[in-house]
């Protein structure tokens, strides 16, 4: 889209307020802008964050990786990787560790489908 | 390892001992020890902060007590070669100067990765970042902070599509700041805008909950922009997209940094332009840090030009304010940043920014006149922008719609903005809606979290994440057994081993040198000439890296590099011992003690009087500076007429310049001097220095004089050797 500067008309509205009166807007602009997308990322999830999830939980990025990957093809990302990994050794009875290396060669998944289904 | 010890050099094998247990002393970002009233040396400055326990100082600062001002900001350079362990070693050099923020640009294309990278593979312009690299940075760091007495901030990039694992890893090896911004990734690295966004909010709350101190993207539209002066409304646009979302991901103001960049540079009249940007930004974002960015958009491969260009950038935030003074090399515009031109650039950052110390207490900006206006129209587009987005259907509709890195001033628009389209791009698909029975059962996770009942930690259902038990994190060794630092240190080891020396720009042993060089001739032929020179000169892959037009046709300045093919011995070197002089101080006060005079003249058949009035002259550094009267008795002055002059005056001491050394001339006449001081009675009374081009300390004494100066000497020395001598025979 191409346009002139047509500041002088568009700024009317702005012109009557004071420095403080348009920082104020300037910031209420911002937010107005900014919050819908925040509110909308706090219920979605992504394949990095839930490898951050793992990472924290003390997996390797390859270990991360495996679990994943197997998450989004079984289509349980939604439901958290790390949520996964903890099922799997409550299930199992088995450290999280091992049920999270377990996950990433693609084994235990009919588990939890079990569960979840 | 070893604490550092400034005469020894860094070994970057012992890194590597027992990494894999190693964890960062400290986390967070660091701001400097600003003092409103701090002393070094004779003067008192308003905008410093404490000393370094071990620095290089500016050159002048000998002029000065050798004082080091450290300027109240904390103070960036940016290393990153592509062997992280050859930075390491810059790190170390820029750290000495001044620079507490050190930044490793990623290698090309990591921020397209959708993953970690591991092991420590080359890089291409920049460095993969990964586990390894990260630590082995860190701990050299650790050190070197403990060596300079100074925190350390350690930076690097958490943008890209693997955002949220990237701060991850970050927090997990003890980086003090990054860069993050979601819009970064949707306008120049075309990553789909929800996975962005998603992405960002938990990336931003893991650096937070670190203590990180984060920088926007927002100055890439000033190198993107066909005007780069015209995008400003939309530069505050930016930040205020990102510091707002920022504070919604949890993130404390004073941890958000504004990247903010004057936007032009000389011949435009840039102060003009720049600073109601500045002054704007600055009232807008008053609850903000400020990193302040140098100019990159208008950087030609000379030097000079772009450190001035700089040095008005530093104007603009001493006249503003700078939490962060971010430094771009002067050889950008070239290459590669080589290692010497970091600390060109730290050190144009520390000496503008000490030389404007305490400015505004007598400058003040006339914020009532053509300024005021500027900064307010500035704020009411930037305003009327945003309204805009709000009426196109928010953010992701106004990027599809190109409002972005449009080149008009808004709301003037030329149509060449990037739109991006919100169900396309890199990562596209790739984020699913959380379930109702989501859960993570880590710190610091963003968002909807459907924890056990009953857990008072988030992290308790795995008894503890990485970031409250550093010892569960999962080390990983090489993953390429060709490409790694090993296999690169054991290319030199041989020639380290025996301590071999080759010239060096970025990488051990690169072994390449640049030559300046001027032709009178026009700029095509002088820069064919100067390679052709190079080669001559025995040079591999000659290259021109500047081109100046002196004159179309009078003369040309080029600059080349090379390749030098061989190492230098250092045991093979024959180095004079270093003389030491003595301080200006300690002279001054014996010469006034004692009175001290002498006679000086360039003796036999020899008219050069340029060295010896050099030696003396008080505007040239000579000793008559330091109170020693000196009676110069002029040139072609007969030895018998210096000897007897010295009787006459009773001086404590004989000059004499001999720059004619034919038929060794000059040993004959130091004899002759010496003898007819004996024949007179008076050698044991007087000293006897002589000074030449072809006079060493060596020969002046086979001869009987009690010194002398050749090539280079200066007034300091011969006062030195003067007092020192006198000292030594008259003392007591």
């Amino acid at each position: 889209m191409e346009r002139a500067d047509d500041f002088a008309k568009r700024r009317q509205h702005l012109a009557g307020l004071s420095d403080q009166e348009l920082k104020d807007k300037f910031w209420d602009l911002a937010k107005q802008v900014v919050t819908p997308i925040v509110e909308a990322a706090k219920t979605q999830t992504s394949p990095s964050i839930e490898r951050s999830v793992l990472l924290r939980m003390g997996f390797s990025s390859i270990e991360a990786k495996g679990i994943v990957d197997n998450a989004i093809s079984h289509g349980y990302l939604g439901k958290g990787a790390g949520h996964a990994v903890v099922k799997l050794a409550e299930m199992n009875k088995i450290p999280y560790r091992e049920a999270g290396i377990k996950l990433a060669a693609g084994e235990g998944w009919d588990v939890l489908k079990g569960v979840w289904q | 390892m070893k604490e550092l010890k400034p005469n020894e050099k860094l070994s970057i094998e012992s890194l590597f001992d027992g990494l894999e247990n190693y964890h960062p002393k400290r986390s967070g970002w660091h701001w400097r020890d600003k003092k409103d009233s701090i002393k070094y040396g004779a003067f008192e400055y308003r905008e410093c902060s404490t000393p370094l326990k071990n620095s290089v100082p500016l050159p002048a600062a000998k002029y000065f007590d050798s004082i080091d001002p450290q300027p109240d900001s904390v103070i960036t350079t940016e290393i990153a070669s592509g062997r992280f362990e050859d930075d390491i070693r810059r790190m170390r050099m820029a750290a000495w100067h001044g620079a507490d923020h050190l930044m490793v640009i990623r290698t090309a294309g990591q921020s397209h990765f959708d993953g970690l990278i591991e092991g420590t593979p080359e890089g291409v312009g920049g460095v993969p970042i990964t586990r390894k690299q990260l630590r082995a940075t860190r701990r050299a760091l650790d050190l070197i902070e403990e060596e300079v007495g100074r925190p350390i901030n350690f930076h690097s990039y958490v943008s890209g599509v693997a955002g949220p694992e990237v701060a991850v890893l970050l927090a997990e090896e003890g980086v003090n700041g990054a860069h993050q911004d979601p819009q970064y990734n949707v306008l120049y690295r075309n990553i789909n805008m929800h996975r962005s966004m998603t992405d960002a909010v938990v990336a931003k709350h893991i650096m937070a909950a670190v203590g990180m101190a984060q920088i926007d993207g927002a100055h890439n539209a000033n190198a993107t922009a066909r005007e780069a002066w015209k995008v400003m409304p939309e530069l505050m646009v930016q930040h205020a997209f990102n510091c707002e979302y920022s504070k919604q991901a949890g993130m404390p103001a004073d941890k958000i940094c504004l990247s903010t960049v004057p936007p032009t540079a000389p011949p435009a009249p840039c102060m003009r332009l720049d600073l109601p940007y500045a002054v704007a930004l600055r009232q807008l974002f008053s609850d903000f840090r400020f990193r302040a960015q140098m100019n990159t958009k208008y950087m030609e491969a000379e030097t000079r030009e772009v450190t001035v260009t700089h040095s008005l950038n530093l104007l603009i935030s001493r006249l503003t304010s700078a939490d962060i003074q971010s430094t771009i090399t002067p050889d950008e515009g070239r290459n590669v940043p080589w290692h010497y031109y970091n600390i060109q650039g730290t050190n144009t950052a520390k000496q503008a920014m000490v030389g404007m110390d305490g400015l505004r207490d007598m400058v003040k900006l006339d914020m009532d006149g053509e300024l005021g206006k500027q900064v307010r129209e500035l704020k009411e587009r930037a305003c009327l922008f945003m309204e805009e987005i709000l009426e196109a259907g928010g953010y992701f509709n106004a990027v599809a719609q190109g409002f972005f890195v449009d080149s008009g001033m808004y709301p003037e628009r030329n149509g060449d903005g990037i739109a991006r389209d919100p169900n396309g791009g890199v990562g596209v698909n790739t984020t699913v809606d959380r379930d109702p029975d989501y859960m993570a059962p880590v710190c610091f996770q963003f968002g909807e979290n459907h924890l056990p009942e009953g857990v008072k930690k988030p992290c308790d259902p795995i008894d503890g994440c990485t970031l409250c038990k550093p010892e569960k994190i999962q080390w990983v060794e090489e993953l390429d057994p060709e490409d790694n630092v090993h296999k690169r240190l054991a290319e030199h080891a041989e020639e380290r081993k025996q301590g071999l020396l080759r010239p060096e720009v970025q990488w051990e042993g690169d072994g390449i040198i640049a030559i300046t060089v001027f032709f009178p001739t026009d700029v095509r032929t002088a820069e064919f000439a100067a390679i052709a020179m190079g080669e001559k000169m025995g040079l591999e892959d000659v290259e021109a890296i500047n081109r100046q037009v002196i004159h179309p046709s009078e003369g040309s300045l080029i600059e080349i590099k090379g390749r030098v093919p061989f190492a230098i011995d250092p045991k093979q070197l024959v180095i004079p011992a270093l003389v030491e002089t003595l301080s200006a101080d300690e002279i001054r006060e014996y010469v006034k003690k004692h009175n001290l005079k002498v006679v000086a003249a360039t003796v036999g058949e020899d008219e050069h009087s340029v060295g010896l009035r050099e030696i003396i002259d008080i505007k040239h550094g000579g000793v008559e500076g330091f109170g020693i009267m000196c009676e110069y008795l002029g040139t072609s002055v007969p030895v018998e007429k210096l000897v007897d002059a010295a009787i006459e005056l009773d001086a404590d001491a004989i000059f004499a310049s001999m720059i004619i050394s034919h038929a060794d001339i000059h040993r004959t006449n130091m004899r002759r001097i010496d003898q007819l001081c004996r024949e007179k009675g008076i050698r044991d009374k007087i000293l006897f220095f002589t000074g030449g081009t072809q006079v060493t300390d060596e020969i002046a004494k086979e001869e009987g004089a009690d010194g002398g100066f050749g090539r280079g000497s200066k007034g300091v020395h011969v006062a030195s050797a003067l007092v020192k001598t006198h000292r030594e025979r008259f003392g007591k």
